[in-house]
């Protein structure tokens, strides 16, 4: 019996114990408020802890960023807590425009549009125009969405040309000159192929890169016009214009321009090449700065705009679109988080966000201070564009035929009229059952 | 008493019952459904459009045939090369030979590797850009540079590569089991033929082969559904689906999933797949029936 009794008491007094710790208050001063963020970007997360802890200091507001990488695996989170109705104060959403959309109609996304326009539209004012862009749907949008601003940019990014200055200077040709026609290009890819070195690098294997520089050269080649009414299903994906750009992969392989094996290259196996002294060219994002600086801080390089194909339109680059943070519209903490984004998106935040993670400010104000190579993504900002941007999207299984067929193209297993008549093929299947 | 009895029974199994429903039954009902739906995998309402998902990966989707096939042929050397190599190592390590405990334990080894692992390793291995570039030095080496080319890059490689990669990774499972099941085998039966006058090869035809055939459906079967489904490695190994040529129904369903967010297409493909894999064992089983009955 009196064994029996001990172990009773010695419960009760944990139970009495963790009942009275439970509720002893806080301590004054501390945070009140716990704000919850969801991000993708594992090279910013030190610095978002260091201004969390600046924001805390502050506000007694805390603060968490939650890291989930890869980017694949935070996307399919941020769907599952979507379906679950379970998203954290502060989000944002990797995918395209119309994902974008269906979160918003699903009612996931607070409109920033009066915090935006509120005191003259300061907020809004601090932004590039093309960053802000991505985040805002048009009165009458394709996607059936309440004009406004549904997320605030926190950096801006370029997808652009890179080449290896040491390189050009083996190859004979002038560091400080980059080719500014797609001639030229061809040019140094038949001296590339004679030096028997490795041409362009990119993440041609994940596709969505494939297509940026294809849309690059369809802009530059039909301009933009041509390209979005071919989006909209009124121009054929025959036309010799985009047969032209199909053409100009065939070109470039054929040349020596494309490194060997480019086709099932992800993006981290062409940074290594690049940042190595192994490749020539690369073809990537302005976040690539941080990333060779990790890899190689002596790599020799300078950015460009793809060479031109035409003289007819300027050539037009991927860009504007950096990353973004929305805040839940369920979220019972909305106010404090619209407050902490106006904080982080300041021009004091911004200028540490942009020294230390060597990615472009959104913030016009913050510009001055970012490192040479980066200022040369920074200059080319009025060049860009981006499909979230354009009021259309084209179908999925259109975007994989394209960027497959141009795979195809590179592997010399397809022309460029094959590639073209097929996409056109299934674009109009798609129509034909938009129709239906 | 006999229904008291009767309900006795059902309360005992009616935990695994509940799991199965629960993790199994109810998850399949709820794909199939989403499957009759035309929905993003974010909004709320879902658009019904019957058997229409079904009907485009019939009739309108060449991508996913394209993917079958290529499962189909990863599948058919991992039949062939991947399950005869298993077979002859396990009789070998089956008879008295030296090390052969030494050899169980290094044919189970890439097995219980990570596929990420083995894919990135042949990855170094085979690849001239960013790897050793081991098979093409050694070809060269050896007086062959005809024959060195990029196989993960080379769309008429690249899937037979792929086959050879995941038949060196999945071997170790058939021979594990193969080994078993000869060792099931009573050696008064071998004593026997062999008083009878039958030489080895008339033992293996007449008492291994017999016996062993439901270890060899059995070997089969998990080789189908195993490989068919197989897309960790592939991405690890080729990093993409080079244009169509080493794509797999599993990654067509990401793809569709992920890449068009289209949820319920996914939910069709899933189900699609599935049939056929139900449909492909049962014809393994009525075929392994049949070839005993010969027998």
């Amino acid at each position: 019996m009196a064994k029996s009794q001990i172990p009773k008491s010695f419960f009760a007094c944990i139970l009495l114990f963790t009942l009275l710790v439970g509720c002893y208050p806080k301590p004054a001063g501390k945070a009140t408020t716990t704000l919850t963020v969801w991000h993708w970007m594992t090279d910013r997360q030190a610095a978002f802890q260091e201004l969390t802890a600046r924001y805390e200091a502050k506000t007694a507001v805390k603060v968490n960023f939650d890291l989930y990488a890869p980017s694949d695996a935070y996307t399919q989170k941020v769907r599952a807590a979507a379906q679950g109705i379970n998203l954290p104060d502060i989000f944002g959403i990797l995918g395209e425009k119309r994902d974008f959309a269906s979160f918003i109609k699903a009612g996931h996304i607070l409109d920033l549009t009066p915090y935006m326009e509120e005191n003259n539209g300061t907020w809004k004012n601090k932004f590039f125009s093309n960053a802000l862009a991505v985040n805002e749907f048009p009165e009458g949008n394709s996607y059936t969405v309440k004009a406004g601003v549904y997320g605030a940019p926190i950096d801006t990014m370029t997808i652009q040309m890179l080449y290896n200055k040491d390189l050009f200077k083996e190859l004979g040709l002038n560091p400080n000159r980059p080719p500014a026609t797609f001639a030229e290009l061809l040019d140094i890819g038949k001296k590339i192929k004679s030096a028997n070195m490795q041409g362009l690098v990119s993440g041609w294997g994940e596709l969505w890169m494939i297509d940026c520089l294809a849309n690059n050269y369809a802009f530059n080649i039909m301009g933009e016009e041509k390209v979005l009414a071919t989006i909209r299903g009124e121009v054929s994906y025959t036309d010799p214009d985009w047969v032209r750009v199909f053409s100009l992969f065939k070109e470039m392989q054929e040349t020596g321009v494309l490194s060997l094996g480019i086709i099932t290259m992800v993006n981290k196996t062409a940074e290594q090449l690049f940042a190595n002294n192994k490749a020539v060219f690369a073809f990537n994002g302005s976040w690539c700065v941080n990333v060779y600086k990790a890899m190689n801080p002596s790599l020799n390089y300078a950015a460009m705009l793809p060479p031109q194909a035409s003289d007819k339109y300027p050539m037009r680059i991927w860009g504007g679109a950096g990353s973004s943070f929305m805040v839940n519209a369920r979220s019972n903490n909305k106010e404090e988080a619209v407050k902490f984004l106006k904080w982080l998106t300041d021009k004091e935040q911004q200028a540490y966000l942009a020294q230390g993670t060597n990615n472009l400010p959104a913030n016009k104000d913050s510009l001055s201070k970012i490192p040479d190579i980066l200022a040369q993504f920074a200059d080319d900002m009025e060049l860009t564009t981006h499909p979230n941007i354009w009021g259309v999207s084209e179908f999925p299984a259109v975007i994989e035929a394209f960027d497959k067929g141009i795979q195809s193209i590179i592997i010399q297993e397809k022309t460029p009229q094959q590639v073209a008549a097929e996409v056109q093929r299934i674009k109009e299947r798609e129509l034909a059952k938009r129709r239906r | 008493m006999k229904i008291k009895s009767t309900l006795e029974n059902y309360i005992f199994v009616l935990p695994a019952v509940a799991i199965f429903t629960i993790f199994y039954v109810i998850p399949f009902i709820w794909v199939f459904q989403l499957g009759l739906y035309d929905w993003d995998g974010i909004l709320p309402t879902k658009v019904f459009v019957g058997l229409g998902n079904f009907k485009e990966i019939i009739f309108q989707d060449p991508s996913w045939w394209q993917a079958m096939r290529n499962a189909g042929y990863i599948t058919l050397i991992a039949l062939t090369f991947q399950n005869i190599l298993a077979f002859l190592l396990a009789w070998a390590c089956d008879r008295e030979i030296r090390l052969k405990n030494f050899y169980r334990v290094i044919f189970f080894i890439p097995p219980v590797l990570s596929e990420i692992v083995v894919g990135m390793a042949w990855r170094f291995i085979i690849n001239d850009i960013d790897g050793a570039n081991i098979i093409n030095r050694t070809l060269i080496n050896i007086g062959l540079p005809q024959l060195a080319h990029s196989w993960l890059s080379d769309p008429k490689t690249a899937l037979t590569t792929v086959a050879l990669v995941h038949s060196w990774k999945g071997f170790g499972w058939g021979f594990l089991i193969f080994l078993a099941g000869l060792q099931t085998i009573p050696r008064e039966l071998y004593e026997a033929v062999h008083v009878d006058g039958a030489n080895a090869w008339q033992s293996f035809r007449k008492i291994t082969i017999p016996l062993m055939i439901p270890v060899i459906v059995l070997v089969a079967i998990l080789t189908v559904l195993g490989t068919m489904q197989a897309f960790v490695l592939i991405i690890s190994l080729v990093q993409s689906e080079l244009a169509g040529h080493t794509s797999v129904p599993v990654l067509r369903i990401l793809a569709s999933m992920r890449g068009s967010s289209r949820f319920g297409y996914a939910c069709a493909q899933g189900i699609g797949f599935g049939v056929i894999l139900v449909v492909i064992s049962f014809i393994q089983y009525r075929f392994s029936r049949r070839a005993r009955q010969i027998q």
